[in-house]
């Protein structure tokens, strides 16, 4: 057996199924006001961070679970979770990574994410949530030399509350929809970003996130805020245990970027995707919102999606700033009973505001994927433009592939262009791959390698690596 | 709304000689309207074109009950000219006359279905109004092998008579083996503020041709809904073209289902709206069978507050392989309070398709105008230069050459 085989044969099953024992604490079952408490009381909270909660907690009583979504699940008992669980070895927090429980350390590095190694080689800063909790947080004296905060934001609430206060619940509010609120009622942990003004971040900023207790939810909260003419470039990467049960994950990231100011934010998403008849898996119920508040501000957002049983998200602009920009590159691949709907919404509102979508879906076995986006100009949104194109390849005649775009344009000086086309790999093409001596597979991944490009080239270049592997290996078993 | 619907309901059926079975049919259609009410825009299909809204606005407390029993005296006027065609006649929802002179006899049959309901998928809530409230629906059958020699147009007119009415319509079409028909529906109002709500059935058999021509020109204040529900055999055509303008508001929805191998469907639009006009329309393309095809073009020129929209969707069947389906809708917006909004959709679940759809909305090219400035001409005679290029596009994908001089003259387009 070549390297090659090798490596697929290793990967073939969902290589982070593994779950790690370790002692945890967790919140009392179930979804109450004494919950929040709970958490927001082991967290140390101050006064305002619990009342946010608990007013997202009173909306969130009379919210109903919405139901229009392509992919139906059976119904979440939002009682039979629990809220909150950390490793034990967490409540004192240890002040390096040495102090860290090896088990944990052992995990990360499972995953490929050795913590201290990284601290020393790769030159990426890393912040790891490990169920509720983030863990460790890497580079950190190198980042506040330059003034930047990159820290979990449950220390932020501590340490840096002016922040945390002005920013959190900006862009998405605690009376938005129903996860999103959830979300602000519960999240236990997730990452701070500040870039302060004129600052370009020197590395990569990184969450790993992971899933181990059974029966918990993961919502964490990413806030991201750059500072007028700043640069941040930040990378998430998520894996889950191999459970027969589904676990839900509803995160909520807000980014906001003030005048001049750019952030590019990707996803290589790869929770685990149940097994092959469609049992367990996660549901990736995620809200991503970024705010081009300022003028000439951009975000960027990638993502890769290529685990989870359900992924449902709308990574979305709201392009407030006059002469802002959002971009949207994704990649989603479903195989199996893996069910996808997501897309993005780019709501123009400021002058001269551009928006560039360009979306990839890949659907193979019993999968079903659905792009669903909203293009939105304003009346006030003079000279903008959007161009949006998003491709869709079927693999066999049991999986399905939507294209739903919403697209309103309420001003004459603005201009929407917008394409779609759904197709298979042509014979043409396969043949042409397999004469040059490449097995069926690898023709395929080469081929779908090819229609990902686009969005490919977006990632960093250590995402673009994993990613490209991904793709490979999400499509295995497809073929033939 | 309810007492109303019922008083007239009742004040309706007393008129009709139906069996008791009939009048329950009509009265569970009626209750189900009751229960749903006009659409609104929380509803999905009508989420850019909330009706319920929209009678409110516009006509205020509707009544559903017409005296049918008078007749109305037919105006020959409205009549095309140098065009011989068959006709049908509505005047204020009452059939007034069927003629089909140039026609052989035997060859078309007409067929009271009065005592018929439609049911149709993809529908809504106005089918129920619909089916409890229209009195007379005819099936019109076009014989195996016959071809109508003449277009045949259907006239609905309305006149000054009627003030915030509900009128309802039904008719059905069967298009036996290698039959064809042109069929163009001309709309001719001199009243304000009615709803007109128009149902039709079509069934297409092995090599059967539909071309139908809605023309919705002359300006007036009502209120349209029309749908078309069009079934498809094995090598059937059907064309459909929308000229969608004269209204306050239309919406115009077609359910296409093709069924048989080699059946196409093509369904070309046009919006030429001003004012504060508010059109749509929606089409539900349906490939179930394999080898089937599908082309949509939709254009739209949107002057003032104008306000077009434009829902598409090509469905593919898991059996429909080798699926062609092709949909483009492009806007231009000529002023800054209209409105353009889209939403093309693809639902698939067949691998060996070739599906696309594109959309555009965007002013008049600034660039063009220069250059057709620069080369003598004024700015408006550029602008209309543009926009008859722009319509043309569309108004040359009607196949038949006849219909296609008369439509061309109608938008006053030039070649």
């Amino acid at each position: 057996m070549d390297n090659r085989q090798k490596e697929i044969n290793n990967l073939k099953d969902y290589k982070y199924g593994f779950s790690t024992d370790i002692e945890n604490i967790q919140a009392p079952k179930g979804l109450n006001e004494d919950v929040i408490k709970f958490i927001s009381n082991i967290k140390k909270e101050p006064a305002w961070m619990l009342e946010f909660r608990l007013k997202a907690f009173e909306r969130f009583k009379v919210l109903k679970e919405p139901d229009w979504q392509k992919p139906k699940f059976p119904k979440i008992d939002y009682q039979d979770l629990y809220y909150y669980s950390a490793p034990k070895s967490m409540k004192d927090k240890p002040k390096s990574l040495d102090e860290l429980d090896p088990k944990l350390l052992e995990t990360y590095k499972k995953l490929g994410i050795p913590l201290q190694e990284q601290a020393r080689l790769n030159g990426i800063a890393v912040d790891a949530v490990f169920d509720s909790v983030s863990v460790a947080t890497t580079f950190k004296d190198e980042l506040t030399k330059q003034g930047i905060i990159f820290c979990p934001i449950s220390e932020a609430i501590q340490n840096h509350p002016e922040l945390v206060k002005k920013y959190l619940g900006s862009v998405i509010p605690t009376s938005d929809h129903f996860f999103a609120t959830l979300n602000s009622a519960v999240f236990t942990d997730g990452s701070f970003v500040y870039i302060p003004e004129g600052v370009r971040c020197p590395m990569e900023l990184s969450t790993y996130f992971r899933i181990n207790a059974s029966n918990t939810g993961q919502f964490e909260r990413t806030l991201i805020i750059a500072d007028k003419g700043s640069y941040v470039s930040y990378l998430e990467g998520c894996t889950a245990p191999m459970r027969d049960e589904n676990q839900l994950h509803a995160a909520n990231v807000e980014l906001i970027a003030l005048d001049d100011a750019e952030i590019k934010y990707s996803t290589v998403q790869n929770w685990y995707p149940g097994d092959k008849d469609g049992k367990g898996g996660i549901y990736n119920f995620v809200t991503k919102r970024g705010l081009c508040k300022g003028k000439n501000s951009k975000i960027s957002w990638t993502q890769v999606e290529t685990g989870s049983a359900i992924t449902w998200k709308y990574p979305s602009c709201i392009l407030k700033g006059d002469n802002s920009v959002g971009e949207f590159y994704s990649i989603a691949i479903t195989n199996n009973h893996q069910k996808a709907d997501t897309g993005t919404k780019m709501i123009h509102l400021g002058k001269n505001t551009k928006s560039k979508i360009i979306s990839k879906g890949i659907s193979a076995g019993s999968s079903d994927m659905t792009y669903r986006g909203l293009v939105d100009i304003s009346s006030k949104a003079k000279n903008s433009t959007n161009y949006t194109q998003c491709d869709s390849l079927l693999m066999g005649n049991k999986c399905g592939a939507h294209t739903v775009p919403y697209i309103k344009n309420k001003n004459s000086e603005s201009n929407i262009a917008h394409e779609a086309t759904t197709s298979k790999i042509s014979e043409e093409q396969l043949h042409y791959c397999q004469q040059r001596g490449l097995n069926p597979e690898e023709a395929v991944g080469l081929i779908v390698n090819g229609f990902c490009k686009e969005v490919l080239q977006q990632l960093p270049m250590e995402f673009a690596v994993e990613a490209q592997k991904l793709v490979g290996i999400s499509l295995e078993g497809s073929v033939g | 709304m309810k007492e109303q619907l019922q008083k007239d309901f009742y004040n309706n059926i007393k008129n009709l000689s139906l069996s008791q079975k009939d009048i329950e049919i009509k009265k569970f259609c009626l209750d189900n309207f009751i229960d749903k009410g006009f659409p609104n825009k929380k509803e999905e299909d009508w989420k850019f074109s909330d009706l319920n809204q929209i009678i409110k606005n516009n006509i205020g407390e509707l009544s559903f009950y017409n005296d049918q029993a008078s007749t109305n005296k037919v105006d020959t006027s409205v009549f095309v000219d140098g065009l011989e065609h068959n006709k049908i006649v509505f005047i204020n929802g009452r059939i007034e006359k069927i003629d089909f002179e140039y026609e052989k006899k035997d060859q078309i049959e007409i067929i009271d279905q009065s005592e018929t309901i439609n049911e149709f998928e993809n529908s809504n809530s106005l089918s129920d109004l619909n089916n409890a409230f229209t009195n007379k629906c005819f099936k019109i059958l076009v014989k195996k092998g016959y071809q109508l020699a003449k277009p045949l147009i259907i006239y609905h007119t309305t006149n000054s008579k009627i003030w915030s009415k509900n009128i309802n319509l039904r008719l059905n079409f069967e298009l036996d083996k290698d039959s064809s028909l042109r069929l163009i529906d001309l709309f001719n109002d001199a009243s304000e503020k009615n709803f007109l709500n128009i149902f039709y059935n079509f069934e297409l058999k092995e090599n059967a041709v539909l071309k139908n021509y809605k023309v919705d020109k002359f300006e007036n204040k009502n209120i349209k809904y029309s749908f078309n529900n069009i079934d498809q055999d094995k090598n059937s055509v059907s064309e459909t073209f929308i000229l969608s303008s004269g209204s306050n508001f239309s919406k115009n929805e077609i359910n296409c289902n093709l069924n048989g191998v080699y059946a196409s469907a093509f369904v070309n639009g046009v919006f030429s709206l001003n004012n504060d006009k508010h059109h749509e329309i929606r089409s539900i393309i349906n490939h179930l069978t394999e080898n089937t095809k599908s082309y949509q073009l939709i254009k739209s020129v949107l002057e003032q507050s104008s306000k077009a929209v434009y829902q598409g969707k090509i469905f593919v069947n898991s059996d429909a392989q080798k699926t062609d389906g092709y949909q483009l809708s492009k806007a231009i917006l000529l002023n800054k309070e209209s409105e353009f909004n889209a939403k093309p959709e693809l639902e698939i679940y067949a691998d060996d398709v070739k599906c696309s759809h594109g959309s555009a909305s965007g002013s008049l090219n600034e660039d063009s105008i220069f250059y057709l400035m620069s080369r003598g001409l004024s700015y408006q005679q550029s602008r209309e230069l543009l926009i008859n290029g722009f319509l043309l596009d569309v108004v040359e994908k009607i196949t038949d050459s006849e219909i296609k001089n008369l439509i061309k003259n109608m938008l006053g387009i030039k070649e």
